[in-house]
């Protein structure tokens, strides 16, 4: 079996996020980017399947500005086999939205015929949530999200959910979009040899007109904000005052 | 704290300062691209800050366990080993017909920086297995390498240097340990101190390499040939086989670098160890020094590495603690708002970069030495990575010290309380200016081997080099820095380094000896500041060519204050190298005292 994982280069999760001047959205100039660490379980993921015989190519995809390259270079010293870069724009402030990035997927599934979508739950910069769930609709696929464990036998796939109160456990026919949550696995280094290896392995390079798909955005960024500053708290002098003030705010 | 690789300024260094690009064309480099050189130093890095850095405070505080001979190393070391081995970071450069990565020693000094600066008591195991890399990679014989090398390129095996013995310290021609011919091997006995990595339960071999006497050796540096001497003995077929006669007797308590074990290593209690010969008899000192340069080489990055995870400790404190009012153009409520601390900040910072680009250039020279197919450049480097070595291990482990104590003072009393992890850099530090040479050693190897015997050819060359930086400073218009300032600050450093090698090549007496490390220092300081001009210049083009980020507008300012607060120093070691040499050869020893 072939998987596809699409992976995206977001803000490092080190990084402190400034919002740009003009409200626009967060300044990505000059500031050190990684793979979105749900993709690199996503990655991760695939070669443990690789590793357990199951899947026998990993495709990487990653759809954005050409720098891209560097985290599909990452997924290749990880052991993807090859990669897939669609050039969608060179605006680095340019985020593809996840309905353009869904479409240019499907066509590069409808290509390569993996029997998986492997990727990451959400990314993140803007914590969307959709793309997977919106490739499976595309693609007329099954889904299962949120993953945590994934077991794949036969024609099903079994996948424990991460949702609000608990675990949830469903079984899912094959083809499937899992999209993965942080507890499925700890993604590993690559290796010193598996980088200088990854150079030589194969990467296209394409553009959305190649998949016949309009990127332009549909959506308005309407303004972007830092997170309010913590205010100063307050000395109360007794519990009675405590429990009056929790009920003002409507905390008990 | 977790130990952050400061990747940009390791890539500006290497592509903007060491020209990594021509590198890469030299022979066998190829793979080395920029590109290429991101993505492993990217990893390195990762491999720093989240396995290795995390387990420095566990090693200083736990240290090390000892019991009948066995070392115990702290939890999570062993498993990081492991990783170490697995990922092959154990040893880049070696050959890759052995199994290692071929890498230009000047990327792995980025990697060693790292390592050494997340975790120096753990990277030491490793940068010992390097050295004993190359003494058999140079000098064994086919089947020696071939039995030992590939376990030692992976790191499935350890290596050590076996060379201290309790009288025989910085002079290595009073060792008395004794090899015996005994058919294909010799018989090794006698005792060795200090041996770093001597024993520990990482790996399931430790392979010694031992600087011991053959019956009819002559006496003195001479007659000392070097033995391969492995823990385990090993088979027809590769396996381990017999315990070798040789035990590890105790660990020291040290004052820094506590999960490095120090081993006292006794050989021959019961008959001999069994040893190989490396090479021919009675020239092992001359393979030793061979892999020298290598070792002091990673000892000044060490120096570097500390430097910069102190700084970065020390600079995240002074962000986050607030205390008095700071002046109002500081833009900062928090103590980095104080001049003072801003100072102190600053000699840490600029001190740690000036000293990255000498170490990294040394080891772009040590590639073209071993690489280039022109004999002319390939001698001239060599020249120049001999000059460079001791002032690199010298300066840049005094630094680490320095940088770690002022590391403490902007802690204030926090930084003394050992909770904080300040102390941690400068007991660990400490030790960089002792082994492989201490700096009294690396003077005397400046002045003597460096100066006098080339009659300063390797030092007036380089200060060539820097004036043609000077020149390059003073065409310089823009308006991103003062450059006809810059220009002079460089060229009145080159007039020092040729004034005080002049003044070393006419002196008849022991005034170099008595000022040496001045001269070390005074070099340290006066290359630092040509080092630190061409990175102005580089950072200047940034900025006025529109494409300068936060990081080139820092290095610039950095530049700056190492030219006003740093490079002023070396005018008054001049001054003392060349006045104070007889009032240190006129004190005797009488007139100390009598130490009752």
């Amino acid at each position: 079996m072939k998987v596809l994982v699409p992976v995206k280069r977001v803000i490092d999760y080190n990084v402190k996020v400034r919002v740009k001047a003009d409200g626009s959205g967060v300044d990505l100039a000059n500031v050190k980017m990684s793979m979105n660490p749900f993709d690199e379980i996503s990655v991760e993921q695939a070669i443990r399947l690789k590793e357990a015989g199951q899947v026998d190519e990993i495709v990487v995809v990653s759809i954005g500005v050409k720098q891209a390259q560097e985290t599909l270079r990452t997924a290749l010293a990880m052991g993807a086999d090859r990669a897939i870069l669609v050039v969608a724009t060179d605006d680095l402030h340019n985020d593809i939205e996840p309905l353009a990035v869904a479409k240019i997927l499907k066509a590069i599934v409808d290509e390569e015929k993996p029997g998986l979508v492997l990727t990451g739950k959400q990314a993140i910069d803007n914590d969307m949530n959709a793309t997977g769930q919106m490739l499976s609709a595309l693609l007329g696929w099954s889904q299962a999200t949120f993953a945590s464990e994934v077991e794949i036998a036969g024609d099903k796939a079994k996948v424990s959910r991460e949702v609000d109160g608990g675990m949830q456990t469903i079984e899912v026919t094959m083809p499937t979009v899992i999209t993965v949550d942080l507890r499925l696995n700890e993604p590993r280094y690559a290796s010193l040899p598996n980088i200088m290896k990854a150079k030589k392995k194969q990467m296209d390079e394409k553009t959305p007109a190649n998949y016949g798909v309009d990127v332009t955005n549909r959506l308005e960024i309407v303004k972007t904000v830092e997170p309010a500053e913590r205010a100063a708290g307050i000395k109360v002098a007794s519990v009675d005052e405590l429990v009056a003030k929790l009920k003002e705010a409507g905390a008990v | 704290m977790t130990y952050n690789a400061p990747i940009e300024d390791m890539i500006f260094v290497l592509e903007e300062l060491c020209g990594l690009k021509d590198i890469a064309e030299l022979p066998g480099l190829e793979e080395a691209t920029p590109d290429m050189v991101a993505a492993i130093l990217e990893e390195a890095g990762k491999f720093a800050s989240q396995v290795l850095s995390p387990l420095n405070a566990v090693g200083d505080i736990k240290g090390l366990g000892f019991d009948k001979g066995e070392v115990t190393t702290p939890d999570g070391w062993k498993s990081a080993y492991d990783q170490l081995v697995e990922m092959g970071w154990n040893s880049p450069t070696a050959d890759g017909e052995h199994g290692g990565m071929g890498l230009p020693a000047v990327v792995n000094a980025c990697i060693q920086e790292m390592f050494q600066g997340a975790n120096a008591a753990f990277q030491l195991c490793p940068m010992l297995t390097q050295g004993a890399i190359e003494a058999v990679e140079g000098f064994a014989s086919p089947a020696l390498k071939e039995t030992y090398l590939p376990k030692l390129v992976s790191g499935e095996w350890t290596g050590t240097m076996n060379l201290t013995e309790p009288q025989a310290g910085s002079d290595l021609a009073a060792i008395r340990s004794k090899a015996v011919p005994q058919g294909d091997h010799y018989l090794i006995s006698g005792q060795k101190i200090y041996i770093t990595h001597g024993e520990h339960d990482m790996t399931e071999n430790i392979i010694h390499l031992v600087l011991a006497r053959l019956p009819d050796a002559p006496a003195g540096v001479k007659g000392i040939s070097l033995f391969v001497v492995p823990k385990f003995l090993i088979t027809e077929d590769g396996s381990l086989g017999e315990r070798n006669d040789m035990r590890c007797v105790s660990i020291e308590h040290k004052l820094g670098i506590h999960a490095s074990p120090t081993c006292t290593l006794a050989f021959g209690d019961n008959g001999g160890a069994v040893g190989y010969l490396v090479g021919e008899p009675n020239v092992g000192l001359q393979y030793m020094f061979a892999m020298m340069n290598n070792a002091r080489l990673n000892v000044g990055l060490q120096g570097v590495g500390i430097a910069e995870h102190a700084t970065q400790h020390a600079t995240h404190y002074a962000m986050e603690r607030k205390q008095g009012g700071t002046p109002e153009d500081s833009g900062v409520a928090t103590i980095i708002g104080h001049p003072d601390v801003r100072r102190m900040l600053g000699l840490m910072k600029s001190r740690t970069e000036a000293a990255r680009i000498l170490a990294y250039r040394a080891a772009r020279s040590l590639d073209y030495s071993q690489r280039s197919v022109d004999a002319n450049e390939k001698a001239r480097h060599q020249r120049r990575v001999d000059l460079l070595i001791p002032v690199v291990k010298g300066w840049s482990t005094e630094l680490s010290v320095q940088t770690a104590s002022l590391g403490i003072q902007v802690h204030g009393g926090m930084g003394y309380v050992e909770e904080t992890g300040a102390a941690q850099y400068l007991r660990d530090a400490r030790i960089t200016t002792i082994y492989e040479g201490t700096t009294g050693i690396q003077a005397l190897d400046l002045i003597g081997r460096k100066i006098l015997r080339d009659r300063g050819k390797a030092a007036l060359e380089i200060v060539r080099d820097m004036r043609a930086t000077a020149l390059v400073l003073a065409d310089q218009q823009g308006s991103s820095a003062d450059w006809p300032a810059l220009s002079g600050v460089v060229s009145g450093s080159a007039e020092l380094i040729e004034n005080v090698t002049n003044w070393i090549l006419e002196q008849n007496g022991h005034e170099p000896q008595a000022v040496a490390t001045d001269v070390l220092e005074l070099f340290g300081i006066a290359l630092g500041a040509w080092a630190m001009g061409d990175a102005a210049l580089s950072a200047g083009r940034h900025i006025e060519g529109r494409s300068g980020t936060a990081y080139h507008d820092a290095k610039m300012k950095t530049v700056k204050f190492y030219m006003a607060n740093v490079v002023p120093h070396a005018n008054a070691l001049s001054m003392i190298i060349t006045g104070a040499a007889p009032s240190i050869l006129n004190l005797k020893a009488s007139d100390f005292g009598t130490a009752a």
